[in-house]
């Protein structure tokens, strides 16, 4: 189908889109790479009145580094966080995270502030954040405020933005020494979403984790930080204390049930991916396996 | 809204409704009809142009954003001969039977292969897994693209 008619403005800045949208309100949508609300246009799921383009916004667009925090300025495209060097040495979970969000030409696109403003909670990229422990920078009219990615996140499609705010960057904090990441998802073909994932960031000291945050994704209405796996940390991580996390993990989850995978399914895959994730980042293989069934 | 941009290297002034989007621009008000629309939302790949020289979907992009940019369609790709070979080595292998897919194959195959000279057979299904096919059961286009990306390297010096 084809979007329903509606006025379009290009802002020319972040004060003037935040004026814009202060106008106008929830009748108005914000349009960075358009890859998610094109979409929800085209399918007259949403019918906006005001389409608000900050797309030529250069002041949201880049990537820096200034002591141990790495910023990503919200119009940054995933083509763009995929080939930078500074991501690959300073948070190379998201330099492998974005190879699994969609394909190249909506990568050539789609923006990480508009991933994480559309909030759907089977994309990669919310998960990241919080493994990360990203902040979400956000811009109002009376100012600037920062919101923990693990807050940011509220429900399906839902975040701590107001419709008069402006997601403007986002702040990681650069690797550590012994730091260790880990991301995989099952999904039906490359690219699409994922039916479950996991995106870990950890510190192993030895043959133990100083700090693991596994987020797993596609289980709930939002990316859901493992209680379980952080009692791993600082622990001798026996087959039989992993057997316990897992049994933990699936008693945090309350994944939904649709087309791709029964609720079941879906907490089994996590608990596999709960183990690969341990085996891979501790590397020791034979944690992976698991007990027989 | 009035936007100016250049197709295929010529210069289009055209006035535009902000919810027209850059296919049906393309197709409807410049006849340029190599574009294919299929899904209108971003999953099948048979919109996929270039703008300032990106594969994009040009279901997901509006017209009033292309002002100032460069667009190119298939027919631009395919008059300049810059993917002969490519088209060729499509009809060689039977890599398209209805054709509605082909334009994207082609413009998304074309965009691996300027990225990287020799794709294994796997990164050449990566690269095109956001383009559906209901025809061929990919094996021919992935043969197709793979004998092109042999055969350029070949040809150089």
């Amino acid at each position: 189908m084809k979007a329903s008619a509606f006025s379009y403005a290009r802002a020319t800045s972040v004060v003037n889109a935040l004026e814009l949208l202060a106008i106008h309100g929830d009748d108005a949508k914000v349009l960075a790479g358009g890859q998610s609300l094109m979409p929800t246009m085209n399918l007259r799921l949403i019918s906006p009145e005001l389409i608000v383009d900050i797309g030529g916004i250069a002041e949201l667009k880049g990537i820096a580094v200034k002591g141990d925090v790495l910023t990503i300025g919200a119009l940054t495209r995933h083509v763009d966080l995929q080939r930078s060097p500074e991501i690959a040495t300073h948070a190379p979970l998201l330099t492998e995270a974005i190879a699994h969000v969609a394909h190249p030409a909506i990568r050539n696109k789609g923006t990480i502030g508009g991933s994480l403003a559309h909030a759907d909670p089977a994309s990669e990229l919310p998960a990241c954040m919080v493994a990360l422990d990203a902040t979400i920078v956000i811009r109002g009219q009376s100012g600037e405020r920062r919101v923990a990615a693990g807050d940011f996140f509220t429900g399906i499609y839902e975040t701590a933005l107001s419709a008069d705010e402006l997601l403007v960057a986002v702040e990681l904090p650069v690797a550590r020494q012994n730091s260790a990441h880990f991301f995989c998802e099952f999904a039906r073909r490359q690219g699409d979403y994922a039916i479950v994932g996991a995106a870990a960031q950890a510190i192993v000291e030895g043959d133990r984790f100083a700090d693991l945050r596994l987020v797993l994704f596609a289980v709930g209405d939002r990316p859901v930080l493992s209680s379980a796996a952080l009692r791993l940390i600082n622990v001798a991580v026996a087959p039989e204390v992993l057997s316990d996390a897992s049994t933990s993990l699936e008693e945090e989850l309350d994944p939904p049930e649709d087309q791709q995978a029964t609720a079941s399914v879906r907490r089994h895959l996590a608990k596999v991916l709960l183990r690969r994730c341990v085996a891979a980042l501790l590397r020791r293989p034979a944690l992976a396996a698991g007990p027989r069934a | 809204m009035q936007i100016s941009l250049e197709v295929n290297g010529e210069r289009v002034d055209a006035h535009v409704l902000p919810r027209l989007n850059l296919a049906d621009f393309l197709r409807e008000h410049l006849q340029l009809t190599g574009t294919h629309v299929g899904c209108e939302h971003g999953v099948c790949g048979a919109c996929t142009v270039r703008v300032n020289g990106d594969i994009v979907r040009s279901c997901l992009m509006l017209a009033v954003q292309t002002d100032n940019a460069s667009v190119e369609t298939i027919e631009g790709l395919s008059d300049s001969g810059e993917i002969a070979d490519l088209q060729a080595a499509f009809r060689d292998r039977n890599a398209l039977q209805c054709g509605f897919c082909t334009p994207g194959m082609l413009m998304t195959a074309q965009d691996l292969l300027k990225q990287c000279t020799a794709p294994d057979r796997e990164q050449i299904r990566e690269h095109l897994s956001g383009n559906y096919c209901r025809c061929t059961g990919y094996q021919a286009i992935i043969d197709a693209v793979e004998t092109t990306a042999r055969r350029r390297v070949e040809r150089q010096p």
